[in-house]
């Protein structure tokens, strides 16, 4: 597969492998801040191949595992209104509320359908007029600019029976709110490489100039991990924090204006409530009242009752999970009661949680 | 005959007898069914195992084999099978995986009130002509009528009846550290074949499911280890292959993670190794999937004592359903219970069994 | 967020083109787009193109990759990295 296979070559990888340990003479502690990352990182093995200077940590950047118990609870009771179909990404099903997954309100009998892309949402609702088409709408930069144009889409459809409730988030306050913390000492960002396709390069400069951060926006392949692994470990000796974009192929500075374009019209700036991260201004994206008619939070605003957030009465550390500032072996519940079979918080429900990923890549020391 | 199935089909009625005599009967043509008894008889004596008017055949010890699997697949019809033809080659399969020669099938039919005669018959057509080339007989059924939306068009349940040959023992528990892993061809057709066709997720590909009975594989495996081949006479070396497994729900992952948890050992394999087709790699890495949990249903994995491994892998890849055979890694006393991969890269890490079902992811 | 595949455009009808990886085809929206170009690699997420592949900064990522391959001696690499344990599956 072309842009694929290429950017996985071994060779090609032990020699960047080689290269990091040859510059590499200070501990360093990079946080990847996509969930993609972390998967890739560790199916591909990259963690034990790395020196021991080098210290890789997850960030928040799941959308799934960050959406809060109050919007899951939100989703369900909207699944569960007569006439709805919830339409929604496959990674939200498990992912539990206060009282239970949007695959428990499946099994009970709600109409929870998994979607490829909101336009198979918009599909589903042109095929269904008497039903009330509710689309989940979670996911960072990369995946709000196709919603904004759905959305768009079904406005110049005339479509009366689609609606979107937004969960949508932004990145880079994020990555502020984690930095603002001062809970953990990171010496460099991973950025997320899709994200930045949207956003450009340069929306990333904020981090050398306000936190003296390096950041080496990453694609997806091993090949690209390692390659922003070894551009920020060369910045962090060289003691000159830039934005490196490492992933040319699919990033340019200014990002991509057409689909930042579509999100801004359709979209506005509103503060959001991050599980781990709590509520973190300007991080979030709501309808603009001139597409009201779509929101589905205003359309059936529904009672969810008082949020039994689970990780506040268990001894889920999810949250200082996703703020990079435990690993997941460091909750007590990793693995002897946190499951993926019995999971109790989103980053091991998520298949890009962080706890999802070492229970199921690095069980042993191999 | 009306062209729907109605609740009247199921209530052992006239409609139920018509339906039995112009569709099951007529397909499912062979002297036992015909019979229409509750049992199918099958006469064992001495050491001569006859099947009345089916085959003849003798043995020096008699092993019998039993199965049984429920059948729910939605859509019924998918390219390269339908949910008859699954229902045959998965219990002609499990037989096989124990070893066994499979003889004869029961097919039990649950139905939705509303379904189509025609889909019926399509079905059954296609169960007849699966077993035919399986050389099975269907030789005993039952069919039941549920309230429409009571059932998803139709559920079947075949249980099936084998002969394991003398010498031949497999099982998780005869794996051995230094046993060669044997994959039989590319892993993931069946699950991605039937990912693609639901709502929201549908692409068009060359896929198809990998659907096929496999105990003439395993026959040439077993003939490969002994000198004048074929059953009924003391083969040689059949004991050498050690355990059969195919890698149905789950994956590959998830069938050799019960291996090596049943052996108490560990099996190492190696990424580069594993046949996967170009359409099911891409289809995989459009929806975020990892194709070792996708699944076959035209596929096993041999565990094989090494002295043994070059002679088997021969004739796998002389085979139909083995032409793309490889060895894909062994059985080791490290790790014992875990699967470790070896990835592209060189690296190690642990391939986990499946819990819950594989979603497509956006991140 | 994250998933995103190259896909190569077979064809264009208005903001839908038919892409295709491995053999595998789906209708995408070029709504994010619109000047991708059958022929183009497109970077392709939840049913939308949302980046085209700079086919020139590619290859010239991996030129450099390849650099560091003469940068490196054989014996460097195999001094300077922990060597993968040798035991394996023979294949």
């Amino acid at each position: 597969m072309k842009y694929i296979d290429e950017f996985r070559d071994p060779q090609l990888a032990r020699n960047l492998l080689a290269n990091i340990q040859a510059i590499s003479k200070q501990q360093v502690r990079f946080m990847e801040f996509c969930g993609g990352h972390t998967h890739a990182i560790f199916r591909h093995g990259l963690r034990q191949m790395l020196p021991p200077t080098v210290e890789l940590r997850s960030g928040p950047g799941c959308p799934v595992c960050v959406t809060a118990d109050a919007d899951i609870d939100r989703a369900i009771a909207l699944a569960r209104l007569p006439g709805v179909i919830l339409t929604t990404f496959g990674d939200m099903i498990r992912v539990p509320g206060s009282h239970g997954s949007l695959q428990a309100a499946k099994a009970e009998g709600a109409d929870v359908r998994i979607v490829y892309s909101p336009l198979d949402a918009l599909q589903i609702a042109r095929e269904n007029p008497a039903r009330t088409v509710v689309f989940l709408g979670v996911g960072f930069e990369t995946t709000t600019p196709g919603v904004a144009a759905s959305v768009l889409e079904a406005e110049a459809g005339g479509l009366d029976n689609f609606y979107l409730l937004s969960l949508h988030k932004l990145t880079p306050p994020a990555t502020r709110a984690i930095l603002d913390a001062g809970e953990i000492r990171l010496t460099g960002v991973i950025g997320p490489g899709h994200v930045t396709t949207i956003i450009g390069s340069r929306a990333w400069e904020f981090l050398p100039r306000e936190y003296g951060v390096p950041c080496a926006v990453a694609g997806f392949e091993p090949l690209d991990i390692l390659r922003a692994v070894a551009g920020m470990v060369e910045m962090v000796e060289a003691g000159h924090p830039g934005v490196a974009n490492t992933y040319s192929r699919g990033v340019r500075p200014e990002g991509n204006r057409t689909a930042l374009g579509i999100m801004e019209r359709v979209f506005e700036v509103c503060e959001a409530d991050w599980r781990g991260l709590g509520r973190v201004p300007a991080s979030g994206l709501a309808l603009r009242a001139k597409y009201a008619r779509f929101d589905a939070a205003l359309a059936f605003p529904v009672e969810i009752g008082p949020t039994r957030g689970h990780s506040s009465t268990s001894r889920c550390r999810c949250g200082e999970v996703l703020r990079g500032m435990v690993e997941p072996p460091d909750c007590p519940l990793f693995r002897c009661v946190c499951t993926p079979a019995h999971p109790v918080g989103p980053c091991m429900v998520s298949a890009e949680g962080a706890c999802a990923a070492w229970f199921k890549y690095g069980g042993v020391d191999v | 005959m009306s062209d729907k199935i109605l609740m009247a089909h199921g209530s052992g009625g006239q409609m139920g007898h018509e339906l039995v005599e112009r569709l099951f009967l007529r397909y499912f043509d062979n002297p036992i069914l015909a019979q229409l008894d509750d049992a199918a008889v099958m006469e064992v004596s001495g050491f001569k195992f006859q099947v009345s008017g089916l085959s003849n055949f003798e043995t020096s010890d008699l092993k019998l084999a039993f199965t049984t699997d429920s059948y729910v697949v939605s859509p019924i019809f998918f390219p390269g099978g339908d949910i008859g033809k699954l229902a045959v080659c998965g219990t002609v399969n499990d037989l096989a995986m124990g070893g066994a020669t499979p003889l004869v099938l029961s097919a039990g039919f649950i139905l939705e009130e509303g379904l189509p005669l025609a889909d019926l018959e399509r079905v059954v057509v296609s169960m007849a002509a699966t077993a035919r080339d399986a050389g099975v007989q269907i030789v005993t059924g039952d069919t039941k009528v549920v309230d429409h939306g009571k059932a998803d068009r139709l559920f079947i349940n075949t249980a099936g009846v084998g002969v394991v040959p003398s010498g031949v023992e497999v099982g998780g528990g005869r794996v051995q550290p230094g046993d060669s892993v044997i994959l039989s061809g590319a892993v993931g057709d069946h699950g991605m074949t039937i990912m693609s066709q639901r709502e929201g997720l549908r692409f068009d590909s060359p896929l198809e499911s990998d659907c096929a009975p496999l105990h003439g594989l395993v026959a040439a495996m077993l003939g490969a280890l002994s000198p004048d081949g074929g059953l009924g006479n003391p083969p040689i070396g059949v004991g050498m292959i050690h355990c059969l497994r195919d890698p149905t729900r789950g994956g590959l992952a998830t069938t050799l993670n019960e291996v090596a948890g049943k052996a108490g050992l560990g099996i190492e394999i190696v990424e580069q190794v594993i046949p996967v087709r170009d359409a099911v790699r891409a289809a995989c890495e459009l929806l975020g999937l990892d194709p070792l949990y996708v699944a076959n249903e035209g596929k096993l994995v041999a565990f094989v004592a090494p002295e043994a491994a070059d002679a088997v892998l021969e004739a796998m890849q002389a085979h139909e359903y083995g032409q793309e055979a490889a060895v894909i890694g062994q059985v080791t006393d490290k790790y014992p219970g875990r699967v470790v991969l070896r990835t592209s890269l060189g690296a190690r890490r642990i391939v986990d069994m499946l819990v819950g079902e594989q979603l497509p992811r956006i991140c | 967020m994250c998933l995103a595949i190259p896909t190569l455009i077979k064809s264009i009808e208005g903001t839908s083109a038919r892409a295709e990886i491995g053999g595998v085809e789906r209708a995408i929206s070029l709504a994010l787009t619109p000047e991708a170009r059958v022929g183009d690699y497109v970077l392709v997420h939840t049913g939308f193109a949302i980046g085209v592949i700079d086919e020139e900064e590619a290859q010239e990522t991996l030129r450099l990759l390849e650099e560091l391959a003469e940068f490196y001696t054989d014996e460097m690499v195999a001094a300077e990295m922990a060597p993968p344990e040798e035991s394996g599956p023979a294949v």
